[in-house]
C-alpha cells in the first residue's frame, strides 16, 4: 500500500485543525503517516489519535528556531528514507516555503494551494480568483503538495498510530538563519481566520466601528475579518486582513459588510463556498459573487440579523 | 554592500506591485548607510535588479531603475518560456550566483502565479540564509548581519543571519516612492544587461514548459456562481439575510 506523509502543524502545544484535513487526504490515498517536529512531542501526538493517523513519525528537538530552512532538511531526509507516494503539508505561508525547499532537496515536482487531491494523486486548484478549476499531478519525484485548510472535512476517528522516532541531521547551511524572539498572536475568544468555519469581515464602510460585525459574528460562532482599507486604517488587526497580501480564507460561509469587492480582497475570500454582501452601493462588484446580498446600511442590517439568530437559538 | 532585487514580471509587463516594496526597502537601507544619505555611485553601495522574463519585461525594469537602483540584468530566452518556480529559482539562483551581492530582496509573491516558493528555493539552492516575509528589516553594516520581523499567520518572530540572506518583504514594510522627474531621466541611462540561457550557464533540459515536473491535466471554467439574490433593504434585510442562512444550514 502507498504511503503518504504529512506535516503536522501546531502551535503553542495544540494541533492545527487543518492538520486533521491532511490525514483525512492521507488515509484516502493509503497509509497516512505523520510528522511531528516538537521539543516535547508526546503532547502533540495524544491529540493525532482523533484523525485517521496510521503512524506518526516523531523528530524531538528544537528545529523551528532555525525556521523552514531546519524543518526542510529534516523532512527531506525523512521523504529520502520513507519513499512515501506524496508529501502533503498545509498551504500557509510558512507550510509553502518549507514545501518549496523540500521540493528543491528531493528533486521532486510540487504544486501548491490545492483544495483536494485524489487517490490517483491529482490535484484540484482554483485559480485565478476562482473563476477556473485546474486539476494537475506532480510528474517527478515525489508529489509535494500545499493543501488549503478548509478544503474537506476532517475524518473524526479513534485511532492508534504507531510511533517511531527520527533521528536528522541538520547541516550548518540549514541554521543560517535564527529566530531569537517571538510574539504569538494573542487569541481572543473567536475562531482562527483560517480555520474557522464562518467569516465576517467589515471594511471601509464601518467606518472604524467593529461592534456590529463583532457581533454578528460571535452570533454565528464565527472568526472576524477585514479589508485592507479596515486594516490600513489602524481599525483592525493586520493579521486579520483578508485577501492578496493578506489571509486566504476559504470558510462554508463569508460574510462582507461594508467591503467593496476589489480584486486583491476577492483573491482571498472567492472560493468560500457560501457568499453573503452587505452593502449601500447596489453597483459594487462584491455583489456579482454574493448568494446573496443585502443592498442597505450594515448598520441596520447587521444588528438585525445578530438580534434574529440570538432570538433563534432561543 | 550590493543588493540585487527579483522580479517575475507579469504578463503585463508592469513591476510586479510587490517587487516595488522590495525595491523600495533596498533603496531604503542603501540610503541610511550611505553619507550622502542618497542611494547612487556616492553611496558606497549598489542596488542591481535581478529578472526574468520576455524581452518586454524591460519596461518594468526601467521603473524601478527610475526609482534609484543601479542597473539590471534580464535573462530573457524562449527556452525559459513556461518555467515552473522550481526552474525560475534555478535560473535567478545560478545569476545571483555570478554577482558578488550581500543580500538578495523578493516581493513575497509575484501577483500572477501566487505561489510565494520562489524566494525561499533560491535561499534553499544559494545556502544562504532565508529571512522571509519580513514587516521589517534592520541591517548592520559592521556585523555584516540582518535582523528582521518575520510576519506570520500565528504571530511575529525576529530572526537573523550573517550576510549573504535573501529576504522577502511583505507590503506592509514601506509606501515605495514615486520616481522623480530625475529619477526618470537618469534611468534612460542606466544599464540593462540582457542574459540568455547560454550565458547562464544552464542547460535547455534544465528550464522551460518541458522541464516542468508537475503537469496540468486539464482547466475547466468554474460554473459561474448562480446570479444571487439581491434583496434591498426596506427595515426587513436582517431578517431576510437570517432566512437565507438559515435555508442554507447555516445559521
Ligand atoms: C498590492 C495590493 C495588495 C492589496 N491587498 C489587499 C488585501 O489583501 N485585502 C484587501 O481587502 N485589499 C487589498 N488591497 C486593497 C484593495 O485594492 C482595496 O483598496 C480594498 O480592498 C478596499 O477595501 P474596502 O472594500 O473595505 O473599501 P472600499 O473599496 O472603499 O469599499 C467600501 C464599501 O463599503 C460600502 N459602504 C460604505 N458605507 C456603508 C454602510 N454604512 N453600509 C454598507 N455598506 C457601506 C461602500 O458602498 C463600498 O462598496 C490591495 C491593494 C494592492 C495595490
Ligand atoms: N522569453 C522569455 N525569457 C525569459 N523568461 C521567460 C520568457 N518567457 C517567459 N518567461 C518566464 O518564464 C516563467 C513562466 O512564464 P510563462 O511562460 O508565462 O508561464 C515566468 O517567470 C516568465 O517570466
Amino acid at each position: 500500500m502507498s504511503t503518504v506523509i504529512f506535516l503536522v502543524d501546531h502551535n503553542g502545544g495544540k494541533v492545527a485543525k487543518a492538520t486533521g484535513e491532511l490525514a483525512t487526504f492521507a488515509k484516502t490515498i493509503g497509509e497516512s503517516v505523520a510528522v511531528v517536529f516538537a521539543a516535547n512531542p508526546a503532547e502533540i501526538v495524544t491529540q493525532l489519535s482523533n484523525f485517521p493517523v496510521d503512524k506518526v513519525i516523531t523528530v524531538s528537538g528544537d528545529l523551528e528556531k532555525n525556521g523552514p530552512a531546519a524543518l526542510a532538511e529534516g523532512l527531506a531526509q525523512i521523504i529520502t528514507a520513507k519513499k512515501p507516494a506524496a508529501f502533503l503539508i498545509t498551504s500557509t505561508a510558512s507550510g509553502k516555503e518549507i514545501a518549496g525547499r523540500v521540493a528543491v532537496k528531493t528533486g521532486s515536482g510540487i504544486i501548491t494551494d490545492a483544495i483536494g487531491v485524489d487517490k490517483d494523486l491529482i490535484t484540484t486548484q482554483s485559480v485565478f480568483g476562482g473563476s477556473t478549476t485546474v486539476h494537475a499531478a506532480v510528474t517527478t519525484g515525489v508529489p509535494i503538495i500545499t493543501l488549503r485548510a478548509n478544503s474537506i472535512e476532517a475524518a473524526a476517528a479513534t485511532s492508534t498510530p504507531t510511533t517511531e522516532e527520527f533521528a536528522v541531521t541538520i547541516s550548518d547551511s540549514a541554521k543560517l538563519a535564527t529566530i531569537t524572539s517571538a510574539t504569538p498572536v494573542v487569541k481572543g475568544g473567536r475562531p482562527d481566520l483560517t480555520e474557522a468555519a464562518i467569516v465576517v469581515s467589515g471594511g471601509r464602510g464601518t467606518n472604524g466601528d467593529f461592534k456590529p460585525v463583532e457581533a454578528l459574528a460571535d452570533a454565528l460562532g464565527a472568526a472576524v475579518g477585514a479589508s485592507r482599507a479596515a486594516t490600513d486604517a489602524g481599525w483592525y488587526p493586520h493579521s486579520h486582513q483578508v485577501g492578496q497580501t493578506g489571509k486566504t480564507v476559504s470558510p462554508q460561509l463569508y460574510v462582507a459588510a461594508g467591503i467593496s469587492g476589489a480584486i486583491q480582497h476577492r483573491a482571498g475570500m472567492q472560493t468560500s463556498k457560501t457568499i453573503v454582501a452587505i452593502n449601500k452601493d447596489p453597483e459594487a462588484p462584491i455583489l456579482e459573487l454574493a448568494d446573496f446580498a443585502v443592498v442597505g446600511d450594515l448598520f441596520n442590517v447587521l444588528p438585525q440579523a445578530t438580534a434574529q439568530i440570538i432570538a433563534r437559538k432561543g | 554592500m550590493a543588493a540585487g532585487v527579483l522580479d517575475r514580471a507579469n504578463v503585463d509587463a508592469v513591476l510586479n506591485d510587490l517587487d516595488e516594496y522590495a525595491v523600495e526597502e533596498g533603496l531604503r537601507i542603501v540610503e541610511a548607510n550611505s553619507p550622502t544619505k542618497e542611494a547612487g555611485e556616492g553611496s558606497g553601495h549598489s542596488i542591481t535588479l535581478i529578472s526574468m522574463g520576455p524581452e518586454r519585461a524591460t519596461e518594468a525594469i526601467r521603473k524601478a531603475l527610475s526609482m534609484g537602483a543601479d542597473d539590471a540584468i534580464l535573462i530573457s530566452d524562449p527556452s525559459l518560456a513556461g518555467s515552473d518556480a522550481l526552474a525560475t529559482s534555478l535560473v535567478l539562483a545560478e545569476v545571483i550566483k555570478k554577482g558578488n551581492y550581500d543580500l538578495v530582496l523578493c516581493g513575497t509573491e509575484s501577483t500572477d502565479a501566487r505561489m510565494s516558493v520562489v524566494p525561499a528555493m533560491i535561499a534553499e539552492r544559494l545556502s544562504w540564509g532565508q529571512l522571509t516575509f519580513a514587516g521589517k528589516v534592520k541591517v548592520d553594516l559592521a556585523a555584516s548581519s540582518v535582523e528582521i520581523e518575520r510576519v506570520t499567520e500565528f504571530g511575529n518572530q525576529v530572526m537573523s543571519a550573517k550576510f549573504p540572506a535573501v529576504l522577502s518583504v511583505i507590503e506592509k514594510i514601506n509606501e515605495p516612492r514615486y520616481p522623480s522627474f530625475k529619477g526618470i531621466m537618469a534611468a534612460k541611462k542606466k544599464t540593462i544587461t540582457t542574459m540568455s540561457l547560454a550565458d547562464t550557464g544552464l542547460a535547455a533540459s534544465n528550464v522551460g514548459a518541458s522541464a516542468a515536473w508537475s503537469a496540468v491535466k486539464d482547466s475547466l471554467p468554474r460554473p459561474a456562481r448562480g446570479a444571487g439574490v439581491k434583496f434591498t433593504d426596506d427595515g426587513h434585510g436582517g431578517e431576510k439575510l437570517v432566512e437565507f442562512l438559515v435555508e442554507k444550514r447555516l445559521a
